[in-house]
């Protein structure tokens, strides 16, 4: 298994199928058709290649796993090289699930350049899959920097009305922050020697350097995140973006703030991560609260699952600069079943939007009553959104609130009434559309779900069940990478704290609950 | 004796046989012998670049020539590489332009021959004779280029202003080198060296009239390469010559400009860090920030491309600014892509036409994705490069330059590059809204011609692809830049 370069080929299988599709001539119509074929071959390869990744991982080690080095730019310290520890891997995961779902759910939705459309998602997912797999910060940026380019075509050419607008305003502000994160690269290559990620966490950075590294970093990955109050390309983007864009959108490309933040702002500048805390919690309480009673005026599904989405970004920025294992655990695991229910929240949106071309909140009503499989699937990953025990959304809140308490008591008591607030747009949400009276004469011959898109919710559901019963499975893969972080951050701010891997009396209630850890 | 500085300026020399033999052959075979011409010229801009590389200096250590006149050394080797393949395919961009435009005359592949020897004596001037002499033989061939179409007002509008800001500079670049040798006592660069290292180590203060000599001499070289304040003519210029001739002035002449600036600054007046570098700072700065600004109101394409040639040049300033070893090679480097760059963007530009009407506004390049797929796809290459978005070459351009900026601990300086990087990028990302998100108005047309698609083909493919191998021409360039700054 280790004899070949799996992660290599996760991350440029798709281009070639990018190439295959490039390659097809003929028809408008058979090439829109076997452009779909390939693109979604090319991504279930991809998946399966990327299960063996999964199960050829090794539980309960915190060291890079199929580390692949090869010489890039000679001389310089600066080589390609990739691996994954137990954080990454469950995003480069989360990546390759989420884009064969994305293909199928543009299946039908998108009618114009269809080829140029599964060419852009192919390069996308090359992109996300490579960003989480690198293990030098050069490549790092190379793919983190890259993703912008095929995101800008999809929400430019495919997105709604004012696609331009958002599409522009999405671009320059994520590269605005970026830069910055670029110079610090360069500062911090300068510091070290090299890019390679593992010596970079090895390495300790001076004081008075990480101060400045660190607002870099924060100014790159707030926005990406995003962060009260660089958040505001992201419900424009959300709305003018097709369907399957934000899904990966939501799925994927808000993870990569988050990604930064735990593998770059705090295990190498521990010191700054400290002193900048009390900065985090303040804007990520803003964030929880301000979001959510937002969210709650929204008119637009869309724009109220973006901005819930800022809202449980904000709980995993808490439970990342807890620096406890449950804190960051739970962040993590968030991240991960966001990444799952957003998706899904942005399919459900898309189901209905396909149908009837709008997605204002008051056009829809009573939908119970002719599509009860999409008011079902829609239930389930509503109460996923809100966080109910049994489904993803659960764990991480509540691992959040756990590591969240132990470090902070206000904090913890501020970001549970975000949890009430979730609780409220999203079921006003779903009263408002699902429930009522059937009034509107054009809902009343509108379709339940078909077969394509069963099949897109069923792997979704099945997940978000499994994640929410049976969390042990994630959260295995995850604790010995989170367990180092904590230690060696500790360790390296001097701080008195539980030793790296104590997880303590909740370790010891999550495997009287869930045994087998 | 002369023997050997012969064979040591053995491409100049050749270079001018063939531009006055190929002059001779236009003259007397007449019209028609104008594509005969271009085509022997580029060959010879070809065998110049064999003997280049082959020539001394460029493996050895450098080697001077007409006591001291004249230095060749692998900086010289790898800048006059750049200019000759600029030359050259902006000789080839060039053929079809004029043929289509029915204006095809010999003159212009011969001036653009003197113009391409004047470049080539600037990168390797070591005096400031010679440095004067190849800034006039290379300026003087450019005015005429620029009115190249006298039938045409705007291109005689351009080579006039053109020319009289031209004028007004090489009287700077000369003022500032009569007060350099009053208060030095010499022309040549390692005189002047000497001259400030033994006022350095008897713990003098730097002598006032070399300073304002050299100011005078920096106002010059900014305006050869359109900096900040002295870019006035470049937009007017860049509107009004015909497309092959901006092509040209955007890429060779600047790479041959900023080579001598490179050389003027770190050689004869390395001890002068500390003075120069405030003035280069504040050059860079203003050209960025101008750059990324004032393009976002363009409409006109070429003018579009002047801006963005000024924001460059303020980019690749910031390795001058720096004033080490790692600046020059940033700024090496960034020049070697910033070329590839815009010879792709302009063989594009060319191809921009409508019923066999050459257009110039943005606006005409709606919709190009659906009529011209590949065209509008390295055009996008082009401008995601020049914006310096990974994974294309342009960003490695700019991780190298703000590398030397950090290094040398311009903070201030890059943080500013960066910003107007990210505000540069609004325009160029606009071109690719044209192309990609608006529907077509009036189609471009097609084909483009074989030159043209080589040229697209050739350098979309190398900016696309740079980053699997981009070792060798980072290793040229840390040559180039070791051989100059030790």
């Amino acid at each position: 298994m280790s004899g070949w370069p799996i992660l290599s080929l996760v991350t440029f299988l798709p281009l070639v199928g990018a190439a295959f599709i490039l390659a097809i001539r003929g028809e408008e119509e058979v090439v829109a058709r076997n452009a779909r074929f390939v693109a979604l071959w090319t991504t279930l390869i991809t998946f399966v290649l990327s299960l063996f990744i999964w199960f050829g991982f090794e539980r309960g080690t915190a060291a890079f796993q199929f580390v692949e080095r090869v010489e890039w730019i000679p001389g310089t310290g600066i080589n390609y090289a990739m691996g994954v520890d137990g954080i990454s891997m469950l995003f480069v995961l989360l990546s390759t699930v989420l884009t064969p779902l994305c293909i199928l759910a543009s299946w039908d939705a998108i009618k114009t350049c269809v080829k140029e459309y599964m060419i852009a998602f192919l390069v996308l997912e090359t992109m996300m899959v490579g960003m989480f797999c690198a293990l030098d910060f050069v490549v790092f940026y190379f793919f983190y920097e890259g993703v912008l380019i095929p995101m800008f075509l999809i929400i430019g050419v495919w997105g709604g009305e004012r696609r331009i607008y958002s599409t522009f305003k999405f671009f320059l502000y994520t590269l605005a922050g970026s830069v910055l994160l670029f110079l610090a690269l360069i500062a911090m290559y300068l510091e070290v020697g090299t890019t390679d990620i593992p010596t970079m966490l090895a390495y300790d950075f001076p004081a008075g350097m990480q101060t400045w590294l660190w607002l870099a970093l924060f100014a790159s990955f707030a926005v990406k995140i995003p962060m009260w109050p660089f958040h505001t390309w992201l419900p424009d983007a959300h709305v003018e973006a097709p369907t399957a864009g934000s899904v990966i959108l939501a799925g994927v490309l808000l993870k990569m703030g988050g990604y930064g933040f735990v593998r770059f702002s705090l295990p190498m500048l521990p010191d700054a991560s400290v002193y900048f805390t009390p900065f985090i919690f303040v804007l990520s309480i803003v964030a929880v609260i301000y979001t959510s009673l937002v969210a709650l005026a929204q008119e637009d599904m869309k724009k109220l699952i973006a901005y819930s989405s800022v809202a449980h970004m904000g709980f995993v920025t808490i439970g990342i600069f807890t620096v406890s294992q449950q804190g960051l655990e739970g962040a993590i695991f968030l991240m991960l079943s966001h990444g799952v229910v957003s998706a899904a929240l942005f399919l459900i949106v898309g189901v209905v939007y396909d149908r009837m071309h709008t997605r204002l909140i008051e056009r829809y009503g009573g939908l119970v009553e002719r599509m009860p499989a999409y008011a079902l699937a829609f239930m389930i990953f509503m109460l996923a959104g809100v966080g109910l025990p049994g489904t993803s959304g659960f764990v991480g809140e509540f691992l959040v609130l756990v590591g969240v308490f132990q470090v902070n008591t206000w904090v913890a008591t501020l970001a549970t009434s975000g949890i009430i607030l979730g609780a409220a747009y999203m079921l006003y949400l779903y009263r408002r559309v699902i429930f009522g009276a059937l009034g509107r004469v054009d809902l009343k011959a509108i379709q339940d779900l078909n077969p394509r898109e069963i099949l897109v919710f069923a792997p979704l559901i099945a997940l978000v069940f499994w994640m929410g019963i049976y969390p042990m499975s994630f959260l295995d893969v995850m604790s010995a990478s989170v367990a180092n972080l904590v230690g060696g951050q500790q360790a390296a701010a001097g701080l008195a704290g539980p030793a790296p891997g104590g997880d303590g009396a909740l370790s010891d209630m999550l495997a009287a609950l869930w045994p087998g850890r | 004796m002369i023997s050997a500085d012969l064979a040591i300026a053995l491409p100049e020399l050749t270079l001018a046989c063939l531009g006055m033999a190929l002059l001779m052959l236009g003259v007397f075979r007449g019209k028609d012998a104008s594509r005969l011409v271009s085509g022997l010229s580029i060959a010879g801009l070809l065998l110049v670049f064999a003997l280049v590389l082959l020539g001394p200096g460029f493996a050895g250590g450098p080697a001077t020539a007409f006591d001291g006149l004249f230095v060749v050394d692998g900086f010289a080797g790898f800048m006059k590489l750049l200019v000759l393949l600029a030359s050259a395919a902006a000789m080839l961009m060039a053929l079809r332009y004029f043929e289509h435009e029915n204006a095809m005359r010999f003159e212009y592949p011969v001036l653009m021959l003197f113009a391409t020897l004047g470049m080539l004596m600037m990168v390797s001037a070591n005096d400031l004779i010679s440095l004067y002499l190849g800034v006039e033989l290379q300026s003087l061939a450019l005015y005429v280029v620029a009115a190249i179409r006298r039938d045409s007002l705007r291109s005689t509008e351009a080579g006039l202003k053109y020319f009289v800001l031209g004028a007004l500079s090489s009287g700077m670049l000369l003022y500032g080198s009569s007060l350099i040798y009053g208060f030095a006592g010499t022309t040549g660069f390692a005189g002047i060296a000497q001259v400030l290292a033994d006022a350095g180590a008897a713990g003098e203060a730097p002598s006032l009239g070399l300073l304002i000599g050299l100011v005078f001499l920096v106002a010059g070289l900014a305006f050869k390469v359109s900096a900040v304040p002295f870019h006035m003519w470049t937009p007017d210029v860049y509107e009004g010559a015909p497309t092959p001739v901006t092509a040209f002035f955007a890429t060779a002449p600047k790479a041959a400009a900023m080579a001598l600036f490179v050389r003027v600054m770190m050689g004869p007046f390395g001890e002068f860090v500390a003075q120069w570098q405030q003035i280069i700072v504040v050059i860079s700065i203003a050209s960025m920030v101008l750059g990324a600004f004032a393009a976002i109101n363009q409409t006109n394409i070429k003018r579009l491309m002047a801006y963005s040639s000024i924001g460059h040049m303020g980019f690749a300033l910031i390795g001058l600014a720096a004033g080490t070893q790692a600046g020059v090679r940033g700024l090496v480097f960034y020049i070697a892509i910033y070329l590839v760059m815009n010879l792709g963007t302009f063989a594009c530009i060319l191809c921009m036409r409508q019923k066999d009407v050459m257009v110039e506004g943005i606006e005409d390049l709606k919709g190009l994705s659906k009529t011209n797929p590949m065209l509008a796809l390295a055009m996008f290459i082009f401008m995601f490069s020049m914006a310096g978005i990974p994974p294309m070459a342009g960003f490695m351009a700019k991780l190298y330059v703000f590398m030397a900026a950090i290094q040398a601990g311009l903070y201030g300086l890059a943080v500013i590059g960066v910003l107007a990087s990210a505000v540069g990028a609004f325009y160029y990302l606009r071109i690719v809204k044209f192309m990609y998100f608006d529907e077509p108005a009036e189609a471009l047309d097609r084909p483009i011609g074989r030159e043209m698609t080589f040229v697209v083909t050739v350098t979309g493919a190398a900016i696309l692809i740079f980053f699997v191998v981009p070792g060798p021409l980072l290793e040229s360039a840390t040559a180039a830049a070791s051989a100059l700054v030790p």
